[in-house]
């Protein structure tokens, strides 16, 4: 059966999903997004036309709260969860270009 | 005071929630002996069942002994005073582990508590540990845990169902006494069929999501697992209720469920969509829906066919629907805030550090799905995938609305097949399509049950089968009421499986 995605898509999907995969893993989600997404196909058979998209079952509308001042998480207790801190903030590699450009 | 044999041998029948607050009310025991007796069980059997991640001794026996000194000093006590409840690895506790499955949260901690467990706490139940579960939610057999796959008591060499699948067999083992877990597509109410015990999915908005990690916002929903429909009506409305945590949580009010549970519904009609007495279903699968059918009809329901087609599209839509949600949800992963983050050579930079993390820490089942959903909400495919899966999704809601106005629930079968062999379903659309009955609740909002309804033997092992019944969102109390007549009609949920030797159960056919 010819595959639905050919190996660029997929490669482009992991980009966009932040995901860095080896050459056999893009292979392997190729086949078996192409299996689902012919599954998913079956979609198509349906006439949509005019109906409206539902995002959520009960189409709920936006539910405004108190405007209350309640007590923060503290600051450490949220910390406490990340993979590198430095003081009270998280610590990331450096976001901006190389060495010459700081 | 009654022998420890005898609470035992209580025990090993099953203890219901009442049937244990009320022996801790009668004095009849007490709740740090009960805590202890559960945690023995979990020592014994876990390691054949692998149902449970992490447990909380300490913390179980500090509340046990706060309840004891409560009824020792006549205090008034909860509801769920003392009982021993498992929480599955996706629902955060401000205590222990919160791992969801997953090697990316392996240490993570939460610094807060979901609704539920704080509901739980608050009417006295005590929380004994955290129960195994496909990776995020994302499975139907809990094997893809990243900390190894939950077995069925029933036979070790079959899956439990998933995602809920380490608290289905907890419940089924006694191991606890009742479960929370989570459905997004069915991950309640198939492991609940796959080990013949009772699984409530509520309606979308009936229980508070806060705490519970997010996998598909607009389909996801706790609820319990229980040994039987008053138990696990009981605990819903424990959880049920308006929450300023979770505006899409639902401001109405919680019925008494255990009160109405007996009330006799005049009239009865329940619908049997002919979709769902499909020729690829188990034999057996289909001789327990038309039994319950026969039960029904003699307690003077009235049955009526209902056609349902668009239900043959239901796994199409969810399977756009809930991957396009997860991969929005799991973004949050991004080795920054929490959990994993890689090892980083000089050259990386943030983007490495992103996709690095994330191939690292998550399994295979949710890398698919986060592919998936990035793919169908990419530019190009947004319309042709997501906006006609939402179009679809509302056509079905339309078309259970419609069933709705003829009928009071929709009987069927939970799943297709009984419990599958471990390994069995190894592509992943034939493990897609074990949720062909269960998805639609989630896609319409509307309440569902699964409850034991009979076995089927396959080589010299019962397996249970369940049935499912449907009702409007927000109409739990019929649902419950519904399945409590069938309940009470037959002993299935009465079987346990002989679980004090799991091994001899795979060795020795009957």
């Amino acid at each position: 059966m010819a595959e639905l995605l050919n190996l660029d898509e997929v490669r482009h999907v992991a980009k966009l999903a932040r995901l860095q995969l080896s050459l056999e893993q893009l292979q392997q989600y190729r086949r078996e997004l192409s299996s689902v997404m012919a599954h998913i196909a079956k979609l198509n058979e349906l006439d949509v036309q005019g109906v409206e998209p539902m995002a959520q079952p009960h189409d709920l509308t936006n539910r405004l709260d108190e405007d209350e001042v309640v007590a923060p998480m503290p600051v450490e207790q949220v910390l406490g969860a990340a993979p590198a801190v430095e003081g009270q903030f998280l610590a990331v590699p450096k976001v901006l270009g190389g060495d010459d450009e700081r | 005071m009654p022998s420890d044999s005898g609470s035992e041998a209580d025990m090993d029948e099953g203890a219901t929630i009442q049937g244990l607050v009320d022996a801790l009310r009668r004095r009849e025991s007490s709740a740090v002996e009960l805590v202890d007796r559960y945690l023995q069980r979990i020592d014994r059997l876990n390691s054949s069942l692998n149902c449970f991640c992490e447990t909380y001794p300490e913390r179980a026996h500090a509340t046990a002994l706060q309840i004891d000194q409560q009824l020792a000093a006549g205090d008034q006590i909860g509801p769920l005073a003392g009982v021993p409840i498992a929480v599955k690895d996706n629902i955060v506790t401000d205590f222990g582990h919160t791992r969801c499955g997953s090697r990316f949260l392996e240490n993570y901690k939460s610094p807060y508590a979901s609704t539920a467990v704080e509901r739980l706490e608050q009417a006295g139940a005590i929380i004994i540990g955290k129960t195994n579960c496909d990776e995020f939610g994302m499975g139907s057999s809990t094997e893809h845990c990243a900390f190894g796959a939950a077995h069925n008591p029933w036979d070790i060499t079959r899956v439990p169902g998933g995602s809920s699948g380490g608290s289905a067999a907890a419940v089924t083992a006694d191991l606890c006494c009742a479960a929370l877990g989570s459905d997004t597509g069915g991950s309640i109410r198939q492991p609940a069929a796959f080990c013949g015990i009772v699984g409530a999915k509520p309606s979308y908005g009936r229980v508070s999501r806060y705490g519970l990690v997010a996998f598909g916002s607009s389909l996801d929903q706790i609820g319990p697992l229980a040994r039987t429909v008053q138990d696990a009506a009981l605990l819903l409305g424990v959880l049920a209720g308006a929450d300023r945590h979770d505006s899409t949580c639902a401001d109405r009010p919680v019925p008494d469920y255990v009160a109405q549970l007996e009330t006799p519904t005049k009239s009865l009609r329940i619908g049997v969509p002919k979709q769902f007495l499909s020729d690829d279903n188990d034999p057996g699968v289909n001789a327990a829906v038309r039994d319950a059918i026969a039960v029904y009809r003699s307690h003077g329901a009235e049955i009526i066919e209902i056609d349902l087609p668009l239900s043959e599209y239901g796994i199409a839509t969810y399977y756009v629907i809930a991957p396009a949600e997860a991969s929005s949800n799991l973004a949050r992963y991004d080795g920054i805030r929490y959990g994993r983050r890689a090892e980083l050579g000089p050259d990386d930079d943030l983007l490495d550090l992103y996709a690095r993390s994330r191939a690292e820490g998550f399994g295979p089942e949710v890398q698919r799905r986060i592919m998936l959903g990035t793919y169908v909400l990419s530019a190009g495919y947004y319309e042709a995938y997501y906006k006609r899966a939402l179009q679809v999704r509302r056509l079905i809601k339309q078309e259970l609305d419609a069933a709705f106005a003829q009928c009071d629930a929709l009987l069927g079968p939970t799943t297709p097949t009984v419990a599958f062999s471990l390994g069995e379903k190894a592509d992943p659309l034939s493990m897609y399509l074990c949720d062909v009955y269960t998805t639609i609740a989630n896609i319409a909002g509307i309440c569902a049950i699964s409850i034991p309804a009979g076995f089927v033997s396959i080589d010299g092992k019962r397996l249970p089968v369940g049935i499912q019944i449907q009702c409007q969102a927000f109409d739990e109390a019929t649902m419950f009421r519904i399945a409590r007549m069938f309940e009470a009609a037959t002993d299935h949920h009465t079987h346990r499986p002989d679980i004090d030797d799991p091994v001899r159960s795979t060795d020795i056919a009957r």
